[in-house]
């Protein structure tokens, strides 16, 4: 099987002695211009892989934040074919893999054959779709697969070993381990069992494993040494630049 | 067929967190809904509680107008005024008997919360019903019903603070509380088994009437009419006639004002297929497969999005799916009234409005079973707005 970026540039993290960084933003965020300001932010402040959020109007696994920033790139008009589109542009600009996340019904109607093949033209190396279990998920892998592009799925507290084993054994690229029986947004601290079902998944997938949802603070991973290869971290990154932050002072504190 | 579908539509495509829960009710449907202990206690829960079998009521009036044979299952006459606590008595009895505490769900206009805030305080459960903001404005006194019954309203401020946002805001604390919450979904919506259960709790309505009808009848009705919203008075009514090729299905959802390019509820006639709220089926949407807001007179008809198994009949064309305007369901709601002293919801005043309109089209003496799925109380104030602004713009 052909090696994928997202492993990768993990691993090549993780040999350098570090956890891979994954910042998550809404395509569109803050606005149309501005985002490929800070996506090209945040590629130069060292994300290893950055997350583009695809915005729908009815995100059930996010949280308020990535929500309210998803409405507001719908109400500036971002879709699919402009997301694409500009990426197609601006192709080999970052040094950062990309990934797409969002929900299945904009790609149905883009058309999964079509989405998976423009989506490879723009230079994307993987794909998250939230509400797309494994049962479901048979035939679009196959046609993302056939692209090149990775199908990562979310796993978490709740996910029993039988399940995990079903993820890993056609998983590519990572396993995005969602660290809260929650939706996305910031959390002060993780819940216990996080560290005991991530030492699960650890040995259950072959491919890096992210954790990500909740993540606000590098403190948050105390405790989780070897057990985590990649962090993401999206609401709290949304509400630092909401704020007036900058995106390379909010990626040096993970650094 | 593949697992959780009908033909082409419904499927399971939630959030991988969600799939222990729905796994869980899919085995609770063998273990404990096809239990006869469970038989026994829902079939007790609806004869003492909700007050079923609800009566066939023949339209004398209306019937010698129309020249037809109209006849009414009175689902108005259920405890809680609608069709709605079949389904809340059958999923708040599953709730205990799967050993969780809590009760959740979604309003639009507040009659399925209603439902279940009265299922859960008649089973001793705990319930949170999640509201559009928007709604909550437009149907205080539902809200108030809630209270008295011991439910927290949760208002939901995002999106279209409407129906389609509160079951978002109920889907995302039902991840969080599964352990010892069951989300009792209001319609034959939302992902496998929801639509199948639901559908079953709900078909005691057809069970009833066909039997009620054959007794007095002595044969089968020519045609089936019911409002469609989300569908589950439509598919319990539905179901038990499907296999019945000499009866015909129609199936009447809302049109919004009928001018062009009005916001409505007519999913199954205008919308096309996607994913939301974990089925697949048809919607509401933008090219770009964003949800499109709905909207209809009737609060209950006011959803984006339409039960799977409906999509499935409509496409194998076992059912017919038809709309009919705002202004057409009031006219029916004011006839019912007058003629035969039955004041029905505006959701089943579209099933009506569309008999009314198209009666000159039906053959002469067929006979009609319709689906009064509710009683109109709960709408006054709406039709009376509604009634006062078509004055003035006649007066215009």
């Amino acid at each position: 099987m052909k090696s994928s970026l997202l492993t990768e540039k993990i691993r090549a993290a993780n040999a350098s002695g570090r956890i891979a960084l994954i910042p998550f933003l809404p395509a569109g965020f803050p606005d149309k211009d501005r985002f490929w300001e800070e996506l090209a932010a945040l590629d130069a402040a060292g994300a290893d892989i950055i997350e583009i959020g695809m915005p729908f109007s009815d995100p059930v696994a996010d949280g308020p934040v990535v929500e309210r920033a998803s409405l507001q790139a719908l109400a500036q008009g971002v879709d699919l074919a402009w997301i694409l589109g500009e990426l197609a542009a601006r192709r080999a600009g970052f040094s950062a893999a990309l990934v797409l996340m969002g929900y299945l019904n904009p790609v149905l109607q883009y058309g999964v054959a079509a989405f998976a093949r423009d989506a490879s033209r723009a230079g994307v190396s993987g794909v998250i779709l939230a509400d797309l279990p494994f049962e479901e998920a048979v035939d679009i892998k196959r046609i993302l697969t056939a692209q090149g592009l990775d199908l990562v799925p979310l796993v978490g507290l709740n996910t029993s070993r039988e399940r995990l084993a079903m993820y890993a054994a056609q998983a590519t690229g990572f396993a995005y381990f969602v660290s809260v029986l929650g939706t996305t947004g910031e959390r002060r601290t993780l819940p216990e069992e996080v560290r005991q079902k991530l030492a699960v998944a650890r040995q259950v997938f072959d491919i890096p494993v992210a954790l990500g949802f909740g993540l606000k603070t590098p403190d948050q991973l105390k405790g989780l040494e070897g057990l985590v290869d990649a962090a993401v971290f999206g609401s709290a990154l949304i509400k630092h630049l909401e704020a007036g932050g900058k995106s390379a002072e909010f990626m040096a504190a993970w650094s | 067929m593949k697992k959780g579908y009908f033909g082409d539509f419904g499927g399971q495509f939630v959030p991988e967190l969600l799939m222990p829960p729905l796994l869980e009710l899919e085995r609770a449907m063998e273990t404990i809904v096809r239990s006869e202990e469970f038989d026994r206690q829902f079939k007790a829960l609806l004869k003492d509680f909700v007050g079923r079998p609800t009566a066939l009521t023949r339209c004398d009036n209306l019937s010698q107008r129309l020249g037809l044979d109209l006849w009414l299952k009175r689902e108005d006459l259920a405890h809680t005024g609608a069709h709605k606590i079949n389904n809340t008595m059958g999923q708040g009895l599953l709730t205990k008997m799967l050993g969780k505490g809590t009760l959740l769900a979604e309003t639009g206009a507040g009659q399925h919360g209603v439902a279940t805030a009265t299922a859960a305080a008649k089973l001793g459960l705990e319930c949170v019903v999640y509201m559009g903001a928007v709604d909550i404005r437009r149907q205080a006194h539902n809200v108030r019903r809630m209270e008295l019954l011991g439910a927290r309203v949760e208002p939901v401020k995002t999106g279209t603070q409407t129906l389609k946002d509160a079951i978002n805001a109920a889907l995302r604390h039902w991840i969080a509380e599964q352990r010892d919450t069951h989300y009792c979904l209001g319609s034959v919506v939302g992902p496998h088994p929801f639509p199948e259960m639901i559908r079953d709790f709900q078909a005691v309505i057809g069970r009833e009437a066909k039997a009620q009808f054959r007794e007095r009848v002595g044969r089968l009705p020519d045609m089936v009419v019911a409002c469609v919203g989300g569908g589950s008075n439509a598919i319990g009514m539905f179901h038990e006639f499907v296999p019945e090729p000499g009866v015909e299905l129609v199936g009447v959802e809302a049109a919004g004002s009928g001018q062009p390019d009005c916001y409505h509820s007519a999913t199954l006639s205008l919308g096309s297929p996607g994913v939301l709220h974990g089925t697949r089926t048809k919607l509401l949407q933008t090219g770009q497969g964003q949800i499109l807001p709905s909207h209809s007179v009737a609060p209950g008809l006011d959803y984006p999005g339409v039960g799977p198994e409906h999509s499935d009949l409509q496409a194998s064309g076992r059912a017919r799916y038809v709309s009919v305007t705002d202004d057409s369901a009031l006219a029916a709601f004011q006839t019912l009234c007058r003629t035969e002293g039955i004041l029905p919801a505006l959701e089943s005043s579209h099933a009506l409005g569309w008999v009314l309109d198209n009666a000159r089209d039906i053959k002469p003496g067929s006979s009609v079973l319709l689906c009064l799925s509710g009683r109109g109380d709960k709408d006054l104030e709406i039709v009376e707005q509604a009634l006062a602004s078509q004055k003035e713009s006649k007066g215009d």
